[in-house]
């Protein structure tokens, strides 16, 4: 009996300890409801945790970073810009439940979230309540079209290339460049991001005369890659091409060249993170190439000036996800003035003519299916460095 | 069916009840006194009401552990999904169809499983409803791992309650009825039920399709009323999540079920921002309820209006 | 036959593996007739004990494999304390339940405690040497994993056949109330039992973290369920079953990815399961008994 005693006091320790951590943590979130007069809400719903935290946090963190450079400039329309932050833990569900959230809060739009997915599952609420979306890097194709109408939704913005480019750049790099005329695809098939650049290297490669000798698939979370990749080996390609995110690429390519596999690898903007090279080590990513929406290492002023501030708030060197999130948060600002009102609907108007708009990742200006056109950065792993091509 | 004159009256005043808050809900979300938010949130709860209460059926009153009720909550909302999406069903067809679907699976699984007793099926259907989650990964026809992108939402509220209110009423009465005493046999002993001449494989299996069917009606309304739905979505955490309500409210009590779900979704709302510390308490709840009160809070009870009389001390 | 050799010693590592974890799974079933699902989740902390060990007090390798020993050893004998032991006279769903309540909170209090951020485990502590036999690519991890599980497996062969600790042990699984009137201890010897399973959970997830580079607070769910299938396939409640079934079933996984496709892998595993639990649900090694009424 006292055993019992003692556990349920142990158990009500831990509970009240979680409630008060939870609540010290609450505060500044739950206290900000309500626009004051001089200020004008921003909803920033991104990925904070779960499995590709290191997006959501980045592109938040540029955001930030731009909405606090634009406040120190004394903000927008005179008023403040002010930052509503909400988690959407990487899952999809959660990311809707967020925007409802956000939009009941009076946002003038949402940044975010960073993965097409959840892109998608924001959309309808977004179009429902009339308020701007925009995604810093969703690449899916499908991400601002009604897929079965072909209509562009009108409140969904996104501040990035598209997956069918980048799969294009990356066949026209392996063929033209590398010189490879096989290759195997080995990706992951839990997102239409991977799929989608699958498809689109698949058709471009095949279309230059080149091979695919195998394609595979795996899922988010696996951690063993060793028995497809000795499959894939056996097929004897020249170049492997993995779409995917840095959590399962990274140690994707680590077996790989355990295995011995020391053909090129190449994929697209999901393995820009630090973690690359932390997991899978400066020696097996040589040979690695990724399509991408900025270079950290280019001289132009504004990136550099960007890089500089950014390190210096953060002390972390900025990825494309932090300079997508800092162009997003820039062209909220020009929207806002352009319409000359802080009303959600005037402001996705504005959004849409926007035009030569001068960004870290390149000048965009939106086409009729809210989509900038801009161009693709490749990028090599030589010996723990990025090197752009 | 009500038969002395006081029974009519409290049937009377039932309805009456339930056309209020259906009527005073109905009013709110048309006069925009309840926003999004709050309305994706009821939306959550009357889904989670009619997974507790069917999980409930099978693990409460049948005494058999399942913990595969998100597998079957997938085959509803999967199909339900298709039917609307790519065979241009109406919702009802639709939502009728991936019931039926659901429990079709049921009886599949159920029929072999169901010979195990204990903690070896409750592994069985864990593994079932994993197994059902990789095939669904593998169709390429429904979206692969990706799921299905931009259902349209026909989900209303109507629909959700009179949903809720059907799961709650049918169950109700299975268990009141003569099959209700033979399926509560079974979980009391299952050999001397069988002694008795209870035919205790058929009635589990029953118990398991309608279970299961419920859950696919769950999974329709879900699909339709989230826009996206994914395999990822209906892995066994989801089958403990609504394990966690049923063993709440109480293995075996219907209202203590409905309860259950309704407090952890708001449990859930709240602790949005803090998914750890809502899972902490979904671990402290299954432990500390499992030792202090292995019954669950209601235990087999049902929260009744004798309850309240009592309660107040009048008559009812 | 190149290709088939490697994928053999690719499934061998990944089995070594699961037959560290399924022992854990089969001693305790063994004992207490409990699946304790919170077993994965020791072997996740196990393996940051030995991340934390390394990189926070430079340990080697060796002794952060003690350290996660020693430190899993306790947290099973206290989750039986607290989660279990009030349990063992209440129906065996009542025990699964709470074992499925431990098993969350051990997962979301490392979330809350360390982020659910994934960590790099330091490929410095244990630097990698490839070798290459007759076209066949062996690193010395592969090695050192099953050297490592085989030594650990045989140790634990000793003290349960050698020592009167094992044969308490057996004599608890057999019949515990006669093992109590014959003066064993029934409490310490479960204890004991708990502390063995945990230490080979703790060692697995240290491997792991070698192994694959990085460790999450989630990362045992999956690995814990199919060393449970590793588990029954052997025959829930022997150790050599639990061996020999571990390592089948990473053989057999990999055999599916390398022959089949990776995307069923998952569905065979718990496909297996049931075929077994269906056909011969004591597994490989188990005898046939009826279930006593």
């Amino acid at each position: 009996m006292r055993m019992k005693r003692c556990v349920a006091v142990l158990v009500l320790a831990l509970f009240a300890m979680g409630m008060v951590a939870g609540c010290e943590q609450k505060a500044p979130n739950q206290a900000t409801p309500a626009p004051q007069a001089g200020e004008i809400l921003v909803g920033l719903n991104c990925e904070l945790s779960g499995g590709v935290a290191s997006y959501g946090t980045n592109a938040a963190n540029g955001a930030k970073l731009a909405i606090d450079e634009i406040n120190a400039k004394g903000g927008v329309l005179g008023k403040q810009l002010k930052v509503l932050e909400r988690d959407s833990q990487s899952k999809t569900d959660e990311a809707m439940n967020v925007s409802a959230d956000l939009v009941s809060k009076g946002i003038v739009a949402q940044i975010g979230p960073l993965v097409s997915g959840a892109v998608a599952a924001c959309t309808p609420v977004m179009n429902e309540n009339k308020v701007p979306l925009i995604a810093p890097a969703a690449t899916a194709p499908g991400a601002t079209v009604d897929e079965k109408t072909g209509e562009t939704f009108p409140y969904i913005f996104r501040a990035c290339f598209l997956d069918s480019d980048q799969g294009v750049r990356m066949a026209e790099y392996a063929y033209d460049t590398l010189n490879m005329k096989t290759a195997a695809i080995y990706g992951s098939n839990s997102d239409d991001y991977a799929k989608g650049l699958a498809k689109y290297f698949k058709e471009a490669f095949e279309a230059k005369g080149g091979k695919i000798v195998a394609q595979e698939g795996y899922v988010s979370g696996d951690k063993d890659f060793k028995a497809t990749l000795t499959k894939i080996k056996a097929a004897q390609p020249e170049f492997i091409y993995v779409p995917g995110y840095y959590q399962e690429v990274s140690i994707l390519i680590k077996q790989a060249r355990e295995l011995g596999i020391t053909v090129p690898m190449g994929g697209g903007d999901g393995w820009d993170s630090p973690d690359m090279i932390t997991v899978a080590g400066a020696e097996a990513l040589n040979n690695t190439y990724f399509t991408n929406h900025y270079s950290v290492q280019d001289p132009k002023p504004e990136i550099a000036n960007f890089v500089k501030a950014y390190e210096q708030k953060y002390s972390k060197t900025p990825d494309s996800f932090a300079a997508l999130g800092y162009d997003s948060a820039y062209l909220l600002a020009e929207a806002i003035k352009a319409a000359d009102s802080a009303d959600p609907v005037k402001v996705a108007e504005a959004l849409a003519k926007t035009k030569d708009f001068p960004g870290i990742t390149g000048t965009m200006t939106f086409n009729e299916k809210h989509n900038p056109v801009k161009s693709i950065v490749v990028i090599e792993f030589k010996d723990g460095k990025l090197v752009s091509h | 069916m009500p038969s002395s004159k006081r029974q009519w009256l409290w049937f009377l005043i039932n309805i009456v009840i339930l056309a209020g808050i259906f009527t005073l809900v109905q009013y709110m979300i048309a006069t925009r006194m309840l926003n999004q938010y709050y309305q994706i949130n009821l939306a959550s709860m009357c889904i989670n009401i009619i997974l507790a209460v069917s999980l409930n059926l099978i693990n409460g009153f049948t005494g058999q552990l399942s913990l595969g009720h998100a597998g079957f909550m997938a085959v509803g909302a999967y199909v339900a999904a298709v039917c609307t999406k790519s065979m241009d069903l109406s919702f009802i067809p639709a939502i009728i169809a991936g019931s039926l679907a659901a429990a079709l699976a049921g009886l599949i699984i159920g029929v072999p499983t169901l010979r195990l007793r204990g903690d070896y099926l409750a592994i069985a259907t864990l593994g079932f409803g994993e197994i059902i989650r990789v095939i669904l990964q593998n169709i390429e026809e429904v979206g692969g791992p990706a799921g299905i992108v931009g259902i349209e939402r026909l989900t209303t509220w109507p629909y959700l309650f009179l949903a809720t209110v059907i799961t709650i009423i049918v169950i109700q009465n299975l268990i009141n009825s003569s099959y209700g005493r033979a399926i509560i046999s079974v979980r009391e002993d299952e050999v001397a039920a069988e002694m008795m001449g209870v035919n205790t494989t058929w009635y589990k299996v029953m118990a398991f399709m309608i279970g299961a069917g419920f859950a696919g009606l769950a999974g329709a309304l879900f699909a339709h009323y989230f826009y996206i739905i994914k395999p990822d979505t209906f892995n066994f955490l989801k089958s403990f999540d609504i394990l966690v309500m049923v063993v709440l409210g109480g293995l075996g009590s219907t209202t203590g079920a409905i309860l259950a779900a309704i407090f952890i979704t708001v449990l859930t709302a709240y602790l949005q921002a803090f998914p750890a510390i809502r899972m902490i308490i979904y671990a402290m709840i299954l432990i500390l309820v499992m030792i202090y009160r292995p019954q669950g809070l209601l235990g087999n009870k049902e929260l009744t209006r004798k309850t309240f009389s009592r309660f107040w001390g009048g008559s009812a | 036959m190149v290709e088939f050799l490697q994928q053999m010693v690719n499934g061998l590592s990944l089995g070594a593996i699961y037959a560290l974890i399924a022992l854990g799974y089969t001693m305790v079933y063994g004992i207490i007739l409990l699946i304790n699902f919170a077993h994965g989740d020791i072997m996740m902390v196990g393996a940051y004990v030995g991340f934390f060990s390394i990189t926070m007090l430079g340990s080697n390798v060796f002794v952060a494999l003690l350290f996660a020993m020693l430190a899993c050893a306790a947290l099973g004998v206290l989750i039986e304390k607290i989660a279990y032991k009030p349990l063992r006279n209440s129906t065996r769903l009542a025990a699964l339940i709470t074992a499925i309540g431990a098993s969350l909170f051990l997962e979301y209090v490392t979330i809350f405690f360390l982020t659910p951020q994934q960590r790099v485990f330091p490929a410095e502590a244990f630097p990698m040497h490839q070798y290459q036999i007759m076209g066949l690519y062996i690193s010395n991890k592969d090695i050192f994993i099953v050297v490592l599980a085989v030594i650990l497996m045989i140790m634990l062969q000793y003290i349960v056949k050698r020592t009167r600790a094992g044969k308490a042990m057996r004599a608890v699984s057999l019949d515990r109330e006669a093992a109590m009137l014959m003066g064993i201890s029934v409490d310490k010897t479960i204890s004991f039992t708990f502390a063995l399973g945990s230490a080979l959970a703790a060692a697995a997830g240290v491997l792991i973290g070698l192994y694959y580079g990085t460790i999450n607070p989630l990362m045992g769910i999956i690995p814990g369920l199919k060393a449970f299938v590793a588990a029954v396939l052997g025959g829930i409640g022997i150790i050599p079953g639990a061996m020999v079934g571990g390592f089948l079933m990473g053989i057999l996984e990999t055999m599916v990815s390398g022959y089949g496709s990776s995307m069923y892998r998952d569905a065979v595993a718990f496909g297996v399961l049931i075929l077994i639990l269906l056909i011969k649900p004591t597994g490989i090694f188990g005898r046939n008994d009826s279930e006593k009424v």
